[in-house]
């Protein structure tokens, strides 16, 4: 009775060593290194990465520590208030920084952007990463986007004096339509099963093309008009795209031989078929080349322990060669002006042109994702699939479905009080449907 | 004094079990269902019903339970009858027909979509025997009488095994004396079957359908796999609300109108199948 006892007490008592000799350790460990606190590159095998690879010719010493999007935004917060700062530098999409620099967590990056003008990092990026202050409050730091993919059997059915660089929504319907005609099937697909990204495409291709706004020209006369458009293209598409989450397997399997989608959905057949395969950027609309960059940045903590640590750790991650295994290992593109190698995975390859072809579009009309709706982010993406919904598959009229829609996205916007983002202009208080 | 108290000490760890992680949750979920924003009230409910796939979810709800339920029980009274036939080998039938029972709702769902899907088992069978010309679809949302067969067939072929289970079980307690005592007054198969085996059977009908229809009501994984966006149901809203539009509000007051169709079903099947004492075997 009492050996056992004494066995249980003594197993406690080394249990509690062991977790305070761990606790003592990381302590340790975030006194010297410098803590770079992320909400990308999050699942095991792509932190394993940015530890072993990606970090790998950094000289100083780094803790690559994850967090969701939530818990992120609370502990910087938290970090910020109690005046004890363990993070020092922060990555977070574009979307994830803005509240920080809101609640004024971040600090001005003016004279490392100076000294990081020659990575040639393009003037619209870095004047996302003001967030409209006039100061740098990020650097960009990797992006993704999405874009289109065709099979090569495809392309001897593009209308007469259309270029896949220049495509405008017209002509897709239109090359749909031949391909149609020809083979009997429709082979255009979106993502719009239930995990696809389809509502992406209305709130950062399809609407700001026909309307140059999101949330302003949401039921905008030129709305109706991009609606009935795409309601026309979808007579091409494949009805499996109700089915489609991710439009590699489609692509792979031959079922569709055009298709739009995040370039991580894409990857896949791109990588398997390179030779199959061409990808190109989103259709244009009246106002332009919409589209949806995913951007992420690289910000500073106000109070940061050790703020030379992560500015040299910015300029590090912001090297074109790091840049380039960035991709290579995690697929997330160069912000930077990068010569990406010859021998360089010609999937990836493909993507690379179809994402900087996007960019340099003389058209192109950035348009960002959602900023400061919170929780409300699923409303904001249902309100662009219920439109789909009614109008392209049941059918209605777009004028009444907009109508109504419209009453839902302002009820989202009284609760959240969000202003208006990119390419909408910017707004005193909560965005407003006009 | 102390005996009589063991049973209830017995009984008290599952009641505990019971009230924490069932009763509670249940508490907090008709209350989430009640609360829209700050207000009490339906304002949940009223968002529930104005969405536009809420009557579409309600139709194919009804429908699918409708026609796969009693479609069940009759190929289970069937399938039991006929074992009670066999001679040699009842056993290794009876293992046989109760394989879909070991297999998850969602990897059902999946073993039907690989045959039923464009370039699936079906199809490529179909092409062989040159009865079509090339891939046709059968799950989109232009092909609706076609979902609705696939996803009946594929929810009959997972589930009616519960059933079967539940009337074998009812059919091996069946007296054998009241058969003998209907051939010895010359009774026709069929007036056997009618007059004498689904009487005495019905406490064990009552069982297999309370079971199959709360369960049907419930479905979730297959339908999604199967009917993805173009076939919604009750319990699909519910976790479309709950994850993609995140609103527990509304995700509860699916969960709550689910519970409440379970329950009256259930107390009608109770009522209407209830079988007096004196007439048990």
């Amino acid at each position: 009775m009492t050996q056992t006892k004494f066995a249980r007490r003594s197993l406690l008592l080394s249990a509690t060593a062991l977790l305070a000799g761990a606790d003592a350790a990381c302590a340790q460990g975030s006194m010297d290194n410098t803590v770079f606190l992320s909400t990308q590159l999050r699942p095991l095998e792509e932190a394993q990465n940015v530890r072993e690879v990606i970090l790998k010719g950094y000289a100083g010493k780094v803790d690559y520590v994850v967090d969701e999007p939530a818990p992120f935004a609370v502990r910087v917060e938290a970090e910020m208030k109690s005046g004890r700062n363990t993070s020092s530098l922060l990555g977070a999409l574009h979307g994830e920084l803005q509240p920080l620099e809101a609640i004024g967590a971040l600090a001005p990056l003016d004279d490392l952007a100076t000294q990081l003008k020659d990575r040639g990092i393009p003037a619209p990026l870095m004047k996302l990463g003001q967030l409209g202050t006039g100061h740098q409050v990020y650097i960009p730091w990797m992006q993704a986007t999405y874009f289109m993919v065709a099979n090569k059997q495809a392309l001897p059915f593009l209308p007469g004096g259309a270029k896949l660089e220049t495509l405008t929504y017209d002509q897709l319907a239109q090359w749909a339509a031949n391909v149609q005609a020809t083979t009997g099937k429709r082979m255009l697909g979106f993502p719009a099963g239930p995990k696809g990204l389809l509502y992406r495409f209305f709130e950062g291709f399809l609407c700001p093309a026909y309307t140059g706004g999101i949330v302003t020209t949401f039921r905008d006369p030129a709305a109706e008009t991009g609606w009935a458009n795409f309601a026309e293209i979808w007579k091409h598409v494949n009805p499996n795209s109700t089915n489609y989450n991710f439009m590699q397997e489609p692509l792979l399997s031959g079922d569709v031989w055009m298709a739009f989608d995040h370039v991580t959905r894409l990857l896949d057949a791109l990588r398997q078929k390179p030779d199959d395969f061409v990808s190109f950027p989103a259709p244009a609309g009246p106002k332009g080349r919409a589209y949806m960059p995913v951007l992420a940045g690289l910000a500073i903590a106000k109070g940061a322990p050790d703020p030379q640590g992560a500015a040299a750790l910015i300029d590090y991650l912001s090297r074109p060669e790091v840049q380039i295994t960035t991709a290579q290992s995690v697929g997330f593109f160069p912000v930077v002006k990068a010569e990406l190698p010859p021998n360089l995975d010609p999937g990836l390859k493909l993507a690379v042109a179809a994402i900087s072809a996007t960019q340099n579009a003389p058209d192109a009309l950035p348009s960002l994702l959602p900023i400061g709706l919170g929780a409300k982010g699923g409303e904001f993406d249902k309100v662009f699939m219920d439109t789909f919904q009614l109008i392209v598959l049941r059918g209605q009229k777009p004028h009444a479905v907009l109508e109504k829609q419209a009453e839902a996205m302002r009820r989202i916007f009284a609760e959240t009080g969000a202003p208006c983002w990119s390419p909408d202009p910017p707004s005193t208080g909560a965005c407003q449907v006009k | 004094m102390q005996s009589r108290l063991v049973p209830y000490f017995l009984l008290l760890p599952s009641l505990l079990f019971l009230t924490a992680l069932f009763f509670v949750p249940l508490v907090q979920t008709v209350s989430l269902a009640f609360h829209g924003g700050d207000n009490f009230g339906l304002s949940n409910f009223t968002r529930m019903a104005d969405d536009l796939n809420f009557q579409d979810a309600v139709v194919n709800t009804f429908s699918v339970v409708l026609v796969v339920v009693p479609l069940q029980l009759a190929i289970a009274l069937g399938m039991a009858t006929m074992l009670r036939h066999l001679k040699r080998g009842r056993d290794i039938v009876l293992w046989i027909w109760s394989i879909p029972l070991g297999i998850s709702d969602l990897a059902a769902g999946l073993v039907w979509l690989a045959v039923l899907t464009d370039q699936g088992y079906l199809n490529t069978l179909l092409f062989r025997l040159g009865l079509i010309a090339g891939p046709e679809s059968w799950l989109t949302y232009e092909t609706p009488t076609a979902l609705f067969i696939a996803i009946i067939v594929a929810e009959a072929w997972r589930a009616t095994a519960i059933v079967l289970v539940i009337i074998v079980a009812g059919v091996q307690l069946l007296p054998r004396e009241y058969g003998e005592a209907a051939d010895v007054f010359g009774a026709t198969p069929w007036q056997r079957f009618t007059r004498i085996t689904l009487p005495l059977l019905k406490p064990s009908i009552q069982t297999a359908l309370i079971l199959r229809t709360v369960l049907a009501f419930e479905m979730f994984a297959l339908v999604i796999s199967l009917g993805g966006r173009n076939f919604p149901v009750l319990v699909s809203e519910a976790y479309q609300w709950q994850y993609v539009n995140q609103d527990t509000g509304v995700a509860a007051a699916y969960a709550v109108v689910v519970m409440l169709i379970s329950l009256a079903a259930t107390l009608i099947y109770l009522r209407v199948l209830r079988t007096p004492r004196e007439q048990l075997p």
